[in-house]
């Protein structure tokens, strides 16, 4: 167990099964994925078969198995997005990658989710990046939009 | 009693009863696929869907309680279509092999589809392979043919407190999966095989020895010896219609399947008595841990090496009877027949899945060769039999072969929950107080309660007993123990509900009456037994005086006892 | 209360003295005319600027104006008030600005990028003139002159229809700033229902106002709650459902981000009068954002009294605990959310029993969404005939709407029930934008159905709107114009849908994978079908149609009973369409890639071969300098050829 979990752990004393989900968000907040370390050590912690975690883990579009790329990046597939062509952005956005949805990229830099609405349909098609909203985005944009992206860590620090 | 309409007839049922069983009791039958008799409905399948009148959409009648006034349509064309459509649905992305398949004429599906009268696909769904788990050496998942009910999942849950398995994704992608999606050997499976008996489908089903007997028998040298357990002869007649116990005719069946010895489980039962009970002694005049645990079930003892390795060595050492009979019959019988170490082969039908893992275990042998080669579920022998074209119901009955043929009805018993414990006591009140025990019967171990416990006075020696079945009361017991419960001495457990009569090598199905009528067949057998007692089998009398010394002693330790070890796997 | 041992916790704070068991009218008022007034920022003191930093603000960039506006007023040396404010609801005109200058009204800026900050701020500070994208001017108190170059912006005409009650302070005030929402009025409804009305009464007065749940369903909100105050439980629930998974839906976003007192206030009022003291907010993940906003907002709440123990002495007690959902659709379906909070897969169970006799851990619980409790401010403890007398006969009070899609204003409306639909897509929305048609509203999102142009004057009423297959839902409204093709917006839905069932009962999980995979083939390119499939395809309308019955008829919960809707209501209204699709193979909104049919124009092809290069399947064929030709049966449709062509001698063909 890695000293983030175990961190997140002691901040769920005598913690009961309600506690799974925002342990395990507590979890992947701080690494980023949900290993499999991590599962058997939140298992022991709440005296949860292994087997239920994973089904949890498995239901909810939030949690990743796989560790995610220094940049997350989900594209919204909600109606407005898709009425606006968020098809054709999510394809440019593949394109740009060479990756997937749920796929990280070889370089490790960007992951990229597919999300069923993430609540900004005003400026639809909308892609966020590293939880930074992005609307009114084009398919030929896409890869301008993931460069600023890698900028923006840059300005940041 | 409330009043209520079902199909234009007037019915009285009980206030807040559950509908599906009002129907049943009526007569009325509504197929389902997810319903487990005594546990919270799911409401997953849908196909119990009965029209009400006043309700806007058909109703699951698993999922409802009846109230006064209630009207109800079971086989209304809207009722029936939409079942006929669901049970459509599940087929057109199912596997096309019915004939190749294990469950062909025993698959809730395939039975449902049938009455339905779906002749045809009509809808046709894209076909996604996924692979088998063949990882168990007890049984086999083939996530194929899965249609999700959640049978496993709530039985591995609820009844077993196991659960090695789960749903997992969700929507078109939802599966039943272990953790991680690892193959059921490095999950918490302790092979039980109540998901197995619980299936309507062939997702779940045993790792099959038919074949490998079959060509054992087909080897003209090879010896082949086949012991069956107490728990088989008085199922397997419900597959020929034969009621209770079918011993006899069961010894014709072998033999003609090519056996060269049918001997009985019963016997090393007996034998199993003589040990466990000379360990219980050793245990209390000696100081050893207590209480002591029965280890003739092997998932149990699985689970105790996976949840609770702090009480393993609660566990009696005695091996179970299939492992006793095996390492007889290899160690001793075969030798003084002067059959080849490799010329023998030793076969058990037990009704269980956890014994084809047990036969595996590597301490469960000698030289290199394992104890027991292969072991046949109840459901493959009724196969086998049936292959072999032979009825159960004309066959003439036969003896078993001795020595091992010669059993008390001790033995017998221990194939309900309960009995070995009453086999026990009736050798430690003959042992102890000089007399057998008044009508040879311990009523207190009896019946099909998950838990009965007793406190019985043997000599001047207070005792409490406890009988267990299902792991999730195991679990239960354990728990109590472990908070500090102290009142007990000795305890039989076994894995499935109601013992190895409801095992996970039974024939499949979820009548709970079958249970009680196996395990009346058993207790009719010992009440008739001219030998009530382990003690007094004179055969288990010659082995010890011609093999093995006296109980306990050390031949009888490295042939007839064992040792665990706590087991690292996902929890 | 006689002889109490103790003092209250809150006794002798302002927040005793304005909500406290003796607090009265007059006590109040003088607090709200005196220090309260510079509170509520009618009129300023030195300048204030606003900034719509809700999500879609920042997402158009309001996160650089506000930089800009920081540097600005540092460059210029001034002292400003600058205050983050939520979503005003007009999505389209973000990032908006409003500027209030002492002794002038509040006036708003649309579209107000970083750039824009210094001309807008040089114009009104230096020349007193409005610069840019002017939205209007906000009504100042009478002392307070209005602007002559600015409308007011209640006569936008995005504004204009609207009735706003729920969100009429959202982009108004500071949303993480109590005393803002106290100034406003806010909490005077929990302090006079808590000491003044028992929890039976205020059950009473929401049945009376007529409210019905907003999140889908439509069941009366007040009958809801008595089945939940007569179980006689130690321990009861309130759950608050801001998991808003409908695609196209965001309103409660929007309210939390920009009024979270209002959402707590009306949780209380919930929560005393059906006998709860725990409460949940369980809130997408997806919505930092509001989570940081309502987290700030519960923590003030407490710290002045109005949460925890014996809140003002009034012996109610109630905590609030924010939950965050981890995305599932089907979690807004009540037992699936309360499994999900217990900490299990998000699978619905049968009911009943209903939730209001055994829901969370199994006690009593009460689940309402976000716009449901933001209306009870408004209705308690005696304002409920103030709602009942707006809206229709069955439905009463306001609805909120997301308008997004194809249509000029997006954003949150707020509309009286009975407006019709016309009104609020071509007057609040403007229409579609670029001159194109319209062709249907989606509403309802994937429970939802499509109306199309005839219905445009349905009105908005739970019962009107089932008339024409579509529902209130939680009030998404996606604009589609003539371009949208309405088999590929159900393929949509049924591919979100079969993606977002729990997989638990079978004619969801498997029936909507069939119906998804039936319009697949629809969809399909006419060479990549095989063996059976063109029959299949013939048969594919009849089949969708059964299949649709049989889920609605017995899906175990309301998401599988509603599945089949976007595929119903598409059918009935834009059967025309799906023939197109079916026979000619050919999608009239030209939205379909693969049905799109490329050739080459013989007299523009010059024979450069560039195109049969390009090809990836050898469909071209054709030598240098002649003319080129498409093999219809070997082209996937993958439009390489007309990327490649410098001539545009590739024709598309809808």
């Amino acid at each position: 167990m890695t000293d983030a979990v175990q961190a997140v752990l002691e901040g769920y004393p005598q913690a009961r099964r309600d506690a799974l989900i925002p342990i395990l968000q507590a979890v992947q907040a701080k690494e980023g994925y949900l290993s499999t370390e991590a599962v058997i050590a939140v298992g022991q912690h709440l005296k949860l078969p292994t087997s239920k975690i994973y089904g949890v883990a498995t239901f909810y579009n939030q949690f990743r198995l796989t560790p995610p790329g220094r940049h997350h990046v989900q594209v919204c597939r909600g109606t407005a997005c898709h009425v606006k062509g968020s098809a054709a952005v999510l394809s440019g956005i593949q394109r740009a990658l060479k990756i997937e949805p749920d796929q990280t990229s070889k370089d490790g830099e960007y992951s990229l989710e597919v999300v069923a609405c993430i609540g900004a349909c005003g400026l639809a098609p909308v892609v966020a990046i590293d939880g930074a909203f992005f609307g009114d985005v084009k398919a030929e944009d896409a890869a301008a939009l993931l460069a600023r992206a890698r900028e923006m860590e840059v300005g940041d620090e | 009693m409330i009043n209520l309409n079902i199909n234009g007839r007037d019915i009285q049922a009980a206030p807040a009863a559950n509908l599906l069983n009002v129907l049943r009791a009526e007569g009325v039958r509504v197929p389902t696929l997810c319903h487990l008799e005594g546990m919270t409905p799911t409401g997953a399948c849908r196909l119990c869907v009965v029209e009400i009148e006043g309700q806007q959409r058909l109703a699951p009648s698993c999922a409802l309680q009846v109230s006064e006034g209630m009207r109800v349509q079971t086989h209304s064309p809207r009722a029936v279509e939409a079942r006929k459509t669901i049970v459509e649905l599940l087929l057109a992305d199912h596997p096309d092999d019915c004939l190749y398949c294990p469950r062909n004429h025993s698959c809730d599906l395939q039975d449902i589809a049938f009455e339905l009268g779906v002749r045809q696909r009509r809808y046709h769904g894209a076909r996604e392979f996924k692979p088998l788990d063949l990882s168990s050496p007890a049984m086999i998942r083939e996530p194929d043919k899965c249609i999700l009910c959640g049978r496993c999942v709530r039985v591995c849950e609820e009844i077993q407190s196991v659960s090695a398995i789960d749903f997992v994704g969700r929507g078109a992608k939802a599966r039943v999966e272990t953790a991680f999606e690892q193959g059921l050997n490095v999950s918490s499976c302790v092979y039980c095989g109540q998901c197995v008996r619980v299936c309507p489908t062939s997702a779940l089903h045993e790792h099959s020895h038919a074949e490998q007997v079959m060509a054992a028998l087909a080897d003209p040298q090879k010896t082949v010896v086949i012991q069956h357990a107490p728990a088989v002869s008085v199922t397997i007649g419900e597959a020929f219609n034969v009621k209770g116990d079918c011993a006899p005719a069961l010894t014709t069946a072998l033999r003609r399947l090519g056996f060269d010895r049918v001997f009985d489980t019963a016997y090393s039962a007996d034998l199993t008595v003589m040990e466990e009970a000379h360990e219980l002694v050793h245990r209390v005049t000696t100081g050893g841990a207590l209480p002591m645990m029965t280890s003739c079930s092997p998932a149990w003892i699985k689970f105790v090496e996976t949840f609770y390795p702090h009480r393993l060595a609660h566990l009696s050492t005695c091996k179970s009877p299939q492992q006793m009979l095996g390492a007889v019959i290899k160690a001793i019988y075969a030798p003084a027949e002067g059959i080849a170490a490799d010329d023998i082969v030793s076969v058990a039908v037990m009704p269980c899945t956890a014994k084809k893992f047990e036969a595996e275990r590597p301490e469960m042998g000698r030289d290199g060769r394992a104890d027991i080669d292969y072991v046949l579920t109840t459901r493959e022998l009724i196969d086998l039999i049936r292959m072999r074209g032979l009825d159960l119901a004309t066959l003439p009955g036969d003896e078993p072969d001795m020595p091992f043929g010669e059993r008390s009805g001790a033995g017998k018993i221990f194939g309900a929950s309960g009995g070995v414990m009453e086999s026990a006591v009736r050798t430690a009140h003959q042992i102890i107080a000089g007399a057998p025990l008044p009508g040879q019967i311990f009523k207190a171990a009896r019946g099909q309660a998950l838990r009965k416990e007793a406190q019985i006075q043997v000599g001047e020696h207070q005792m409490g007993v406890a009988v267990v079945s299902s792991l999730g009361e195991a679990r239960r017991l354990l728990e109590e123990l472990d908070a500090g419960r102290d009142d007990l001495h000795f305890i039989e457990i076994m894995s499935c509900p109601g013992g190895c009569i409801n095992g996970g090598g039974q024939p499949t199905g979820l009548d709970l009456k079958a249970i009680e009528r196996r395990a009346a067949a058993l207790y009719a057998v010992d009440k008739d037994a001219p030998l009530r007692t382990a003690h007094e089998n004179p055969q288990i009398q010659a082995l010890y005086a011609a093999h093995l010394g006296a109980p306990g002693g050390e031949i009888s330790h490295a042939l007839l006892h064992t040792h665990y070890a706590p087991r690292d796997i996902l929890r | 209360m006689s002889e109490r041992a103790q003092l209250h916790p809150m006794e002798g704070t302002l927040s005793w003295r304005l909500f406290g068991p003796r607090s009265d009218a007059q006590a109040r008022e003088s607090w709200y005319s005196g220090e309260g007034v510079a509170l509520k920022r009618e009129a300023v003191e030195r300048l204030t600027l606003y900034i719509g930093a809700g999500t879609c603000g920042l997402g158009a960039g309001a996160g650089e104006t506000l930089k800009a506006v920081k540097r600005e007023i540092k460059a210029r040396g001034i002292e400003a008030d600058i205050i983050e404010v939520g979503c005003v609801g007009l999505c389209s005109a973000e990032p908006i600005l409003d500027a209030q200058r002492p002794g002038q009204p509040r006036v708003s800026f649309a579209h107000v990028t970083h750039d824009k900050v210094k001309p807008i701020l040089d114009a009104l500070l230096d020349r007193d003139q409005l610069y840019g994208e002017v939205l209007g001017q906000y009504d100042a108190p009478p002392s307070t002159p209005p602007r002559r170059d600015a409308l007011p912006i209640s006569v936008h005409p995005f504004f204009r229809a609207q009735h706003r009650r729920v969100l009429s302070r959202c982009g108004i005030i500071d949303p993480v700033d109590i005393h803002a929402y106290i100034a406003h009025g806010g909490f005077r409804a929990l302090a006079d229902t808590i000491h003044q009305r028992t929890p039976e009464e205020a059950c009473e007065a929401v049945i009376e106002s007529g409210l019905r749940g907003r999140g889908g369903g439509g069941f009366p909100t007040g009958v809801k709650w008595r089945f939940a105050l007569k179980e006689g439980a130690d321990q009861k629930y309130l759950i608050c459902n801001a998991d808003e998974g409908d695609p196209g839906a965001f309103m409660d976003r929007a309210v939390i981000e920009g009024d979270p007192y209002r959402l707590i206030e009306g949780m209380a009022l919930a929560a005393y009068a059906i006998g709860a003291t725990k409460a949940y907010v369980y809130i997408r993940a997806e919505y930092p954002l509001a989570i940081a906003r309502l987290r700030r907002a519960l923590d003030q709440a407490r710290a002045w009294g109005l949460l925890g123990a014996n809140i003002m002495d009034s012996g109610f007690d109630l905590d609030v605990y924010v939950k965050e959902g981890a995305g599932a659709f089907v979690c807004g379906e009540e037992t699936a959310l309360i499994h999900s909070i217990e900490g299990k897969r998000g699978m619905p169970r049968p009911r009943p029993p209903f939730p209001a006799s055994r829901g969370l851990f199994n006690c009593p619980t009460i689940i309402n969404n976000v716009e449901t409790l933001a209306n009870l401010p408004d209705i308690l403890p005696d304002r409920a005939a103030e709602m009942a007398a707006l809206g229709t006969a069955s439905s009463k009070g306001t609805k909120v709407f997301a308008l997004s899609g194809k249509v000029k204003h997006t954003g949150l409306v707020e509309v009286e029930m009975g407006t019709t639909v016309r009104q609020i897509v071509m007057e609040i929305g403007g229409g579609c934008p670029n001159g194109k048609a319209f062709k249907a509203a989606q509403i309802g999102g994937p429970s939802g159905g499509c109306i199309p142009t005839q219905h445009l004057d349905i009105e908005v009423d739970y019962e009107s709107l089932k008339t024409v297959g579509a529902m209130m839902g939680s009030g998404g409204l996606v604009v589609m114009d003539e371009d949208t093709c309405m088999v590929d917006v159900a393929k949509f839905f049924m591919d979100f849908i079969q993606r977002e069932s729990c997989g638990k009962c079978i004619p969801c999980r498997e029936g909507t994978r069939r119906m998804l995979e039936i319009l697949e083939q629809i969809t399909r390119r006419r060479g990549q079908e095989g063996g059976f499939d063109a029959l299949h395809r013939m048969q594919g309308v009849a089949q969708l149609e059964k299949l649709a019955g049989v889920i609605a008829d017995t899906s175990l919960c309301g998401l599988g009973q509603s599945a089949p809707s976007p595929v119903l209501s598409t059918l009935r209204f834009f059967r025309d369409e799906y023939e197109a699709h079916v026979f000619e193979r050919r999608c009239p909104a030209g939205a379909c890639e693969a049905l799109k049919r490329y050739s080459i124009i013989e007299e523009a092809c010059v024979g450069c071969t560039l195109c049969k290069k390009a090809c990836p399947t050898d469909a071209i064929l054709g030598s240098r300098k002649n003319p080129h030709y498409i093999i219809e049966e070997r082209c996937i449709g993958c439009g390489a050829c007309l990327d490649a062509c410098r001539l545009d001698a590739v024709a598309v063909a809808r």
